[in-house]
């Protein structure tokens, strides 16, 4: 059995280089180019509706919960709040990062800034480590954005359905970045023209903080908190929900998304927190296509894919004896059956997956 | 020395986007623009070594397919992160049908 060193500076990561696994190409299914064009097409409508949907709504709830304060009548005016703010605020930083959700450049990056804050990300370094996953998916010791490790350490990932690891995580990087600069292991895939832009978003999102604190001493009250960070904390569930059925159970050191991502039809409120990466093969194998096309893409490559989980509670289903089974065999991964239409997995590339 | 190459027909890139070209070892990327010129830039991204024949082309700009970075493929200028490093490009002419690259 082998025993996954998931360090970027570690002994997995020289041997991903040196092998020649960071270098491979992915497999693509094939799409006429014509029918790829159209898929990609940009367009800002469909973001712009449901944004105003999105903040609209946070608006609201968050209103009528600052009005019922402190009763508890606020409760589930703050949960829908903190849905909003801890899990969408996920899919916005990842679609205005690929810059796919708007056609317009201005409004990816605003949303993407206000995203990346509310989801305690640095704006800077998160561009670049989502670079990262994209190239090097599941690549130990490359890919800095692995959810699930093996063997899985499953108090932390429940612990996470709160967001207490991200946030654990984060505050301390929030406030390294801000006074000591980019950290060692961020070096290794943000470059050094960006690490202004490291520092600077850093010290704005502590300020914003501090900010918070400050409101929240002279009120006496923890009401400023439940608006400006808590929510990352009570609302992150979905999308710790959502994010580990992307890859959890799935092969790692592999180059073919169909064998380490996973697809999983939801219902529509889950979509419209998830912003559809619930298409999560998809998406992987076509980063170019926006959000609101994937439905579109899925039907036309589904017939080279695994055929997707049925619901979360079926992706859940598989995933989670696989995660079981991971704890006392860390090389057991689940490997979905390809439908007789689909062009087989290669395995000379995945004999060690 | 750098001289004239006849690279492809007019008709063979749409509007609007763009198609792979090989000369002489070397990869390049021949553009029609939405206003019926063409371009040529290096074939790769310099982000990574992906070709951007595959990629999107939206007015001026092509983003590459991998990770979404965009350049002004008439100035090869990098334009949206994580490229960096800009584009080379190459004078490019029309004569008749026929799309020429100065390489
Ligand atoms: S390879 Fe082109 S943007 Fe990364």
């Amino acid at each position: 059995m082998t025993h996954r060193d998931y360090s970027l500076l570690g002994e997995d990561a020289r041997r991903a280089v040196e092998t020649g696994l960071t270098a491979a190409e992915w497999y693509h299914t094939d799409v006429p180019r014509k029918e790829m064009k159209a898929l990609m097409q940009r367009t800002d409508m469909p973001a712009i509706r449901d944004t105003i949907i999105l903040y609209g709504s946070m608006i609201v709830f968050a209103a009528i919960g600052v009005a019922l304060w402190p009763s508890w009548w606020s409760a589930p005016f703050w949960l829908a709040y903190g849905v909003l703010y801890g899990s969408a605020m996920d899919s916005r930083w990842h679609e205005c990062g690929h810059g796919t959700a708007f056609r317009t450049k201005w409004m990816n990056d605003v949303v993407y800034q206000i995203a990346s804050f509310m989801i305690m990300r640095n704006p800077a370094t998160w561009r670049w480590s989502h670079a990262r996953h994209h190239s090097e998916t599941y690549i130990v010791g490359r890919d800095p954005e692995i959810a699930v490790m093996r063997p899985p350490a499953l108090l932390k990932l429940i612990l996470n359905f709160f967001g207490i690891v991200d946030v654990l995580t984060a505050v301390p990087r929030m406030v390294y970045n801000a006074f000591v600069g980019v950290h060692p292991s961020e070096k290794t895939f943000v470059p050094e023209s960006e690490w202004p832009k490291v520092v600077r978003a850093a010290r704005l999102h502590l300020a914003i903080y501090a900010a918070t604190l400050l409101a929240a001493l002279w009120m006496r009250s923890i009401l400023p908190f439940m608006i400006i960070g808590l929510p990352r904390l009570y609302g992150a569930w979905h999308h710790v929900m959502t994010g580990l059925l992307q890859h959890g159970g799935l092969a790692d050191n592999v180059v073919d998304h169909r064998l380490n991502s996973r697809t999983v039809l939801m219902n529509p409120i889950s979509r419209f927190i998830y912003w559809n990466m619930n298409y999560h093969v998809e998406h992987h194998m076509f980063p170019m296509v926006p959000y609101h096309a994937l439905l579109r893409l899925h039907d036309a490559i589904k017939h080279d894919l695994p055929a997707p989980n049925t619901s979360i509670a079926d992706g859940f289903r598989e995933m989670w004896p696989a995660l079981m089974r991971q704890l006392r065999y860390e090389d057991y991964f689940v490997k979905r059956e390809l439908p007789a239409t689909a062009k087989p997995y290669r395995e000379e590339f995945h004999a060690a997956a | 020395m750098a001289q004239w190459i006849d690279a492809c027909a007019t008709d063979d890139i749409d509007e609007e986007d763009l198609i792979r070209w090989d000369h002489a070892g070397h990869t390049y990327a021949i553009y029609h623009s939405p206003d019926g010129e063409f371009f040529c830039t290096d074939g790769q991204c310099t982000h990574e070594q992906v070709h951007l024949a595959g990629g999107l082309v939206m007015d001026y700009t092509i983003e590459c397919p991998k990770h979404n970075g965009q350049f002004d493929y008439r100035t090869g200028e990098a334009m949206r992160p994580p490229v960096c490093v800009n584009l080379r490009t190459y004078p490019v002419k029309v004569e008749g049908a026929r799309v020429w690259v100065e390489v």
